[in-house]
């Protein structure tokens, strides 16, 4: 893998900020784009521009072509089929449309729902409202010492298993094949937030067996506003629309209406046309590269920057570089972590700060906020020097 | 470091009015829930004036320097004064152009924030 020619990919690489060269290390919060993608997108708007799934005319059937074989780029990265794969805006409406449409269903009063303590809000807030509305029973799995998921087993017998394959914080990956494992035993569905997990690893839905896989394109090189929900053919079948209107129906009488087939069944609307274009384009460009490469190569900016930066900062989540994915969350003894954000910025490193949408965890852990890098196929050691070098000056300002 | 910022650092490490007032006449709180910020700021009252201030409170160096600078500015001044204050005197205190940094104004108007929901006992 070759990372400075992949970094000439990527035009906003060359970006200056506060005139020095960005050092980009906020990849878990969204990744930038290569130009294949860009382009794509600008060109579906230069040449075929039309909606999809209706016009019979030569820009329509283009640009219905290009959106289908995008899906079909985005099954095969994932190893389900065409059907299974619905397109929504983000994460979150994945998750959100498997608790209106599943759970809301399948769950009622007395019941039980797991999630972790790990999770993102996306994964985190539309369980806690499923609960309170059907009167079921939240439980919320723990996190251990080195921010590994504790108490898997307690989640038998729950009717949804939600937690996320790696966490955004911790960096945790969690074994999502027992998670699956230990819902179906107990009788019922496991769904796994993949926002952070397909940008950096291969994923097999089938291996894995989980019932609902959720993820968005815009952490994985593709543009915002498109994501997706892998949903089982059997289990999609049996499940009401999340979302009614145009183009998920096939009959539409004064009295009553017939359901489109599936995935067009939850896509209600004209979609986001050049976001699945764009992010069957990214899926290209992570296989030209290869998950197996971009996953080792996280793996070594992670232990490198790990081995600088152990003595220098208290670091959240496991210290073997294999058991998480490329991020880490820190905080520097008595700094803000906004603070540390403000001052690396300065030199233009980009990392996050805040609490990173996992407010329950940062109550677990007893922490306000916390800093963190997040690394991409692009990045080099080369930055994770310069976010060395600046958390060794926020030290010393800050003394 | 910018100037500018590493004044804000040097207040924040030894901020001017930070501490508890036991006989307060106005006691206001504000917290940022976003960045884990809080801040408890407390006036003295005398014949409509503000005699004293004081504020405790955790977090980043940009609310700890606003907290001192604001209220070291409104010492002396009328109570009415405090709805007069908007986000272009806090960052004219602080030294700072945060107009094209939305996350870091809102750690800076915090207090201020904090001060205007405020009820004189």
């Amino acid at each position: 893998m070759d990372v400075e020619k992949i970094r000439k990919d990527f035009p906003i690489l060359e970006r200056m900020v506060n005139g020095k060269k960005i050092a980009y290390l906020d990849n878990g919060a969204t990744s930038q784009k290569p130009r294949e993608v860009i382009d794509a997108i600008v060109r579906y708007y230069s040449e075929y521009n039309a909606n999809v799934h209706r016009g019979v005319h030569k820009l329509s059937e283009e640009s219905t072509v290009a959106y289908e074989d995008a899906r079909r780029k985005i099954a095969e990265f994932i190893n389900a089929s065409e059907e299974e794969i619905i397109f929504v805006k983000n994460a979150s409406e994945a998750l959100n449309l498997v608790m209106y449409s599943y759970g809301m269903a399948n769950v009622n009063a007395g019941d039980r729902v797991s999630i972790s303590i790990m999770e993102h809000h996306s994964n985190f807030v539309p369980w806690q409202v499923l609960a309170r509305r059907k009167r079921a029973k939240l439980e919320i799995l723990d996190v251990g010492k080195e921010g590994e998921l504790v108490g898997l087993e307690k989640a038998s017998g729950s009717k949804i298993v939600s937690i996320s394959h790696a966490s955004n914080v911790l960096g945790t990956i969690n074994d999502a094949e027992k998670i699956c494992r230990v819902a179906h035993e107990g009788g019922g569905v496991a769904v796994i937030d993949a926002s952070q997990s397909v940008p950096h690893m291969p994923i097999d839905v089938k291996k894995m067996d989980c019932d609902f896989l959720a993820f968005t394109g815009h952490k994985m090189l593709g543009p915002t506003g498109i994501g997706v929900l892998y949903g089982k053919k059997e289990l999609l079948e049996k499940m009401e629309p999340f979302l009614y209107g145009g183009d998920m129906i096939i009959e539409v009488k004064k009295e009553s209406s017939k359901w489109n087939a599936l995935p067009y069944k939850f896509e209600a609307g004209t979609p986001n046309i050049e976001g699945a274009i764009g992010l069957g384009v990214a899926v290209d460009y992570l296989n030209k590269v290869g998950m197996e490469e971009i996953r080792k190569h996280e793996i070594e900016l992670l232990s490198y920057a790990i081995g600088k930066l152990k003595d220098e900062v208290t670091i959240y989540g496991p210290l073997d570089a294999r058991k998480r994915t490329g991020l880490i969350t820190f905080n520097v003894a008595g700094v803000h972590a906004h603070d540390v954000a403000t001052i690396l910025d300065e030199d233009g490193v980009e990392i996050r700060s805040g609490h990173h949408c996992a407010q329950p965890l940062h109550d677990r852990l007893g922490l306000e906020s916390s800093a963190r890098a997040s690394f991409y196929l692009y990045n080099t050691k080369g930055e994770v020097d310069r976010l060395v070098d600046g958390i060794k000056k926020v030290k010393r300002v800050f003394a | 470091m910018s100037i500018e910022y590493e004044r804000i650092v040097h207040i924040w490490k030894n901020p001017p009015n930070r501490g508890e007032m036991k006989d307060a006449d106005l006691v206001a709180e504000g917290a940022n829930p976003i960045c884990g910020d809080k801040v408890r700021v407390f006036l003295k009252i005398k014949d409509g004036k503000i005699a004293d201030a004081s504020f405790t409170g955790e977090g980043c160096a940009i609310s700890i320097a606003s907290a001192s600078l604001l209220l070291d500015y409104l010492k002396g001044k009328k109570v009415e004064e405090i709805e007069n204050v908007g986000k272009e005197k806090v960052m004219e205190l602080l030294e700072l152009d945060l107009s094209r940094n939305p996350s870091r104004l809102k750690c800076a108007l915090l207090p201020l924030m904090a001060l205007k929901s405020g009820k004189i006992r």
